[in-house]
């Protein structure tokens, strides 16, 4: 294990956070908050760790898988353990897990919160940004961020992008990784901003619009409003629902949309993802109209924004779907485990890999009634390497051995099955809000310190798709 | 500039490592995955699975906006295939590796009918890479410059050495002759060559000077300046092919020790000269009584480096002549070089360098005009040849009034047919060619040598 490159780059990482910092510093600023002091020390300590990092000189600069993994898990541990530091001095999340959970939840994207209405309502505009802010680095990536920009450690770069990119196989777009990471950020920003106009022009006040663009781009779902987006016209919340979908397709596809291969850019996937949204729409519809006492008008105001926010796994609300006919609460709950596609900003399971699934599993029936027969897996007619199956098989396993023992951690406390399960579910596939006690009336805060850290691990191993996580808490990984 | 490799065999991975490592951006492609996996896994380049010869992988390359491309799998007909369709896809300038003497032997047609940019054949260039070290023993690497009018020298100090404890300043005036020591390497230290810096036994030092001047140097210092005789080769591949067909008329006298009957009878066919051996060559009795120890030149050729490595060992203890080993992995070039073994023929390198040649000569984004590249030491110093143009800034000014960067040596200037052996008070003037050596990697225009 090569200790120095992976301090050198958290002491990067700390540095680069350091710099984030000053978006709620200039907010504060603009504000006259006395959060500005409090983000004045952050970042002061944030410089100094840093710096002392980077004192270390580290001889051999390779990156291997092993250090990789290791630089993601502990990466993003550290800048949360930082990012929570203003919501304690501030006093305004005075506990110190309590301002965990909600960092870690801002930087994976989950958007699931300890806070009530009244809460958010009072908070300073600061710490609000910073909240959003976090959710927009933390989707598309820190690390990825700083590769754009730095030269981070040689060629082995890619080793650190596949470890921190959500998908089953990772792939540059263009021949150099830090090229790849540049034009990743570009489409990313590309898109913020036309968000932030679009709600700008159907007036949503600027501070509102620039918070909600970040929460829609990182797919993360922290709002500045106690009921989300419930109180916004229907124009923004339907320029929501269309950026929230947008943010949970594979960012390739937009790059091979500006190279004008329209064919390769509405992939299998993508076409898979835009049924299945289709799909849970109409079920939610009809429901909503037959069983559940709605007006056609409403299930149309309501169905497609809440399918978006849970399948790209954003998490905004624009009512209690906790009141939902049970039909369309599980359609819901299949949404939040499908999750998004690979390589985007969105959360879950992701679709490829339902994909993969599918088809690894119609191809065992196959064998079972020609048992000599020989069927490679294929998406979008590329044959899927043995390898990249064995590990979509490893991480089936992992991933759901960790939502069951949580699912059993959890229910220590004694909520109802429904809270601790939906609780699970919102935030290992970093959706945010679930069902009954966590539902979008409801939130975190009523639960335990340790329950809490189970959620925030819970979190933590959904964004980084569980094997950095694992290979972090790998005692083969620390021996010499 | 954009590159694209197919194939990812040896040569493949080495041209890519070093074409991206040279700033350039590389992508793949190989029908292999584990093998485009390993190599991405190395670099910063792309890789694709596929079959380079069809235009659907090649356009998912990019290759429309691709400035060169490169065929170097295994089979020459693929090879010309990929470049055929990469042509009528692109305006890429393309090359294609040919290993078959039949197609390597029309290269000019092929060039011109193909539109390829170059062929390019390693086993023949290490075999040429040969035939100049047997010609001149002495030195462990010769590299042609000004269209083999200068030669840039490598050899190796022996023990008891006339130069030991000599410093370069002193060498010019001791033995006034026309040569400049460029790099001396001592161990897995390399320097650029300072008036102060003393020799020490066992040094590889690097001259550049004209043949003749070289020949009469090595005969003041008393190392052997003349061909071999007879030489002795183990292996009968395509390189020994190519070396009997360039040495056939030398008066080097060949033997050549091959296994297979079938090759045996092929080689003895075609070069009525040679004696050819069938039997093991790593047999010892074999090569013994075939003269491994009286031998003026050993070269080892066979298949595996082990061998190669183990049988030039053996020859070492035996038999004080030339001995040159082919090497084609170079992972392990430093336990290698401590081998101390004489010259080291590496095709895929030889490769790469005359590959990357091209590609700087033509990375004219600055009008850079590089000549000829050679890694005097791999990876670490590099001797270019620049051809001066009119408005050059170094040109005109006497060179000790330019400020060169670090680790930077005019090594020698060539105007009208005459090699000036350059010194302080000499000019640089259009349309000469100059012989930088330098630790700068990389450089694309002579101007780059200023501070």
């Amino acid at each position: 294990m090569n200790y120095s490159v992976i301090l050198r780059t958290l002491g990067n990482m700390v540095l680069f956070e350091a710099l984030f910092l000053t978006v709620p510093l200039v907010t504060a600023a603009i504000y006259w908050e006395a959060a500005f002091w409090m983000y004045l020390i952050t970042i002061a300590i944030c410089v100094a760790v840093g710096a002392l990092c980077l004192l270390i000189k580290s001889k051999d600069k390779n990156v291997y898988s092993k250090e990789a993994f290791v630089i993601v898990a502990l990466g993003w541990i550290v800048m949360s353990l930082f990012g929570a530091l203003p919501f304690v001095m501030t006093q305004e999340i005075p506990s110190y897990v309590d301002a965990l959970f909600e960092t870690v939840s801002g930087f994976t994207t989950t958007g699931a919160s300890i806070l009530n209405g009244s809460q958010i309502e009072s908070m300073s505009k600061a710490n609000l940004m910073w909240r959003s802010f976090t959710h927009w680095l933390g989707g598309m990536g820190v690390l990825v961020f700083i590769m754009a920009f730095l030269p981070l450690s040689g060629a082995k770069n890619m080793n650190i992008l596949k470890a921190e990119s959500p998908g089953p196989q990772v792939s540059k777009i263009v021949p150099r990784v830090r090229q790849t990471a540049r034009i990743l950020y570009i489409i990313y920003t590309t898109l913020t901003v036309v968000e932030l106009v679009l709600l700008l022009v159907g007036g949503m006040p600027l501070f509102d619009a620039i918070t909600t663009s970040f929460a829609t781009a990182g797919t993360g779902g922290f709002a500045v409003k106690s009921d989300s987006l419930t109180s916004y016209s229907p124009y923004l919340k339907w320029v929501v629902t269309i950026f929230m979908l947008l943010f949970s397709i594979n960012f390739n596809s937009y790059f091979l949309l500006t190279k004008r291969k329209w064919k390769e850019a509405l992939n299998a996937e993508v076409r898979a993802f835009i049924i299945i949204v289709f799909v849970a729409i109409g079920i939610i519809i009809a429901n909503l109209c037959f069983s559940g006492g709605y007006t056609f008008a409403q299930a149309v105001g309501q169905a497609p924004f809440t399918v978006a926010s849970i399948i790209s796994t954003t998490g905004f609300v624009v009512n209690d779907f906790n009141l939902w006919p049970t039909l369309s609460k599980t359609v819901l709950v299949w949404l939040m485990f499908i999750g998004a596609c690979a390589g985007s900003t969105g959360g879950g399971i992701k679709v490829s890999r339902w994909l993969m699934y599918i088809r690894s599993t119609t191809n065992e029936i196959g064998h079972i009634i020609h048992p000599k027969q020989v069927k490679k897996i294929t998406l979008d007619k590329k044959v899927v390497e043995h390898d990249v199956v064995r590990s979509l098989n490893a991480f089936f396993v992992a991933f759901f051995v960790i939502f069951g023992l949580s699912v059993l951690a959890v229910s220590i406390e004694g909520y109802d099955f429904t809270t601790n399960f939906s609780a699970v579910a919102a935030t290992i596939n970093n959706v945010g809000p679930g069902l009954n006690l966590v539902g979008p009336a409801g939130n975190f805060g009523f639960f335990s310190a340790p329950t809490k850290l189970v959620l925030i691990f819970d979190m933590l191993a959904g964004r980084l798709e569980v094997f950095p996580m694992l290979v972090l808490f790998s005692p083969k990984t620390w021996k010499k | 500039m954009k590159v694209i490799i197919v194939g990812c065999g040896r040569v493949g991975q080495s041209l890519a490592e070093k074409l991206n490592s040279d700033g350039n951006e590389v992508t793949v492609i190989d029908l292999n995955a584990s093998k485009v996996n390993d190599v991405t896994a190395k670099c910063d380049i792309m890789g694709l699975v596929g079959n380079g010869a069809t235009p659907t992988i090649l356009r998912e390359a990019g290759i429309s906006n691709t400035d060169l491309f490169i065929a170097v799998t295994n089979s020459d007909e693929l090879n010309l295939l990929c470049c055929v369709v990469a042509k009528k896809e692109s305006k890429a300038n393309t090359i294609a590796r040919l290993k078959n003497p039949e197609y390597s032997e029309v290269a000019p047609y092929l060039t011109k009918e193909l539109g390829l940019a170059m062929v390019i054949n390693p086993e023949y260039a290490a075999a040429e890479e040969i035939a100049r070290v047997l010609r001149f023993p002495t030195a462990i690497q010769i590299e042609p410059f000004a269209k083999g009018k200068v030669e840039l020298i490598k050899f190796r100090l022996g023990k008891d050495s006339e130069l030991a404890n000599i410093s370069v300043k002193d060498l010019a005036t001791k033995y006034t002759s026309d040569v400049l020591v460029c790099t001396i390497e001592r161990g897995e230290d390399s320097f650029i060559a300072k008036g102060d810096f003393i020799f020490q036994e066992k040094d590889v030092v690097s001259i550049v000077a004209t043949h003749k001047a070289a020949s009469a140097f090595f005969k003041k210092i008393n190392h052997k300046g003349r061909s071999v005789k007879n030489a002795l080769i183990a292996g009968g591949g395509s390189i020994t092919h190519y070396l009997c067909s360039i040495l056939e008329r030398s008066g080097i006298a060949l033997t050549v020790i091959e296994k297979d009957i079938k090759v045996c009878e092929d080689l003895s066919a075609q070069w009525d000269k040679v004696d050819v051996i069938c039997g093991n060559a790593s047999s010892n009795e074999l090569m013994l009584e075939e003269g491994i120890d009286t031998a003026e030149a050993f070269v080892s050729l066979l298949p595996m480096d082990e061998e190669n490595i183990l049988l030039s060992l053996f020859a070492k203890e035996v038999n004080r002549g030339k001995i040159v080993t082919r090497i084609n992995r170079t992972d392990y070039d430093s336990v290698i070089s401590r081998l101390d073994l004489d010259t080291i023929i590496c095709p895929k390198n030889i490769t790469a360098d005359t590959i990357l040649r091209y590609v700087r000569s033509t990375n004219n984004a600055k009008g850079s005009n590089i000549e000829t590249m050679y890694n005097i030491i791999q990876g670490e110093v590099e001797a270019l040849e620049f051809i001066i143009k009119e408005n050059s800034p170094i040109a005109g000014t006497p060179l000790s009034k330019l400020k060169f960067k670090k680790d930077v040596l005019i090594a020698s200037i060539y105007r009208n047919g005459q090699v000036i052996v350059p010194h302080g008070g000499d000019e640089i003037q259009p349309g000469d060619a100059v012989i930088v050596v330098t630790k700068q990697l990389g450089l694309h225009d002579v101007a780059d040598i200023l501070r």
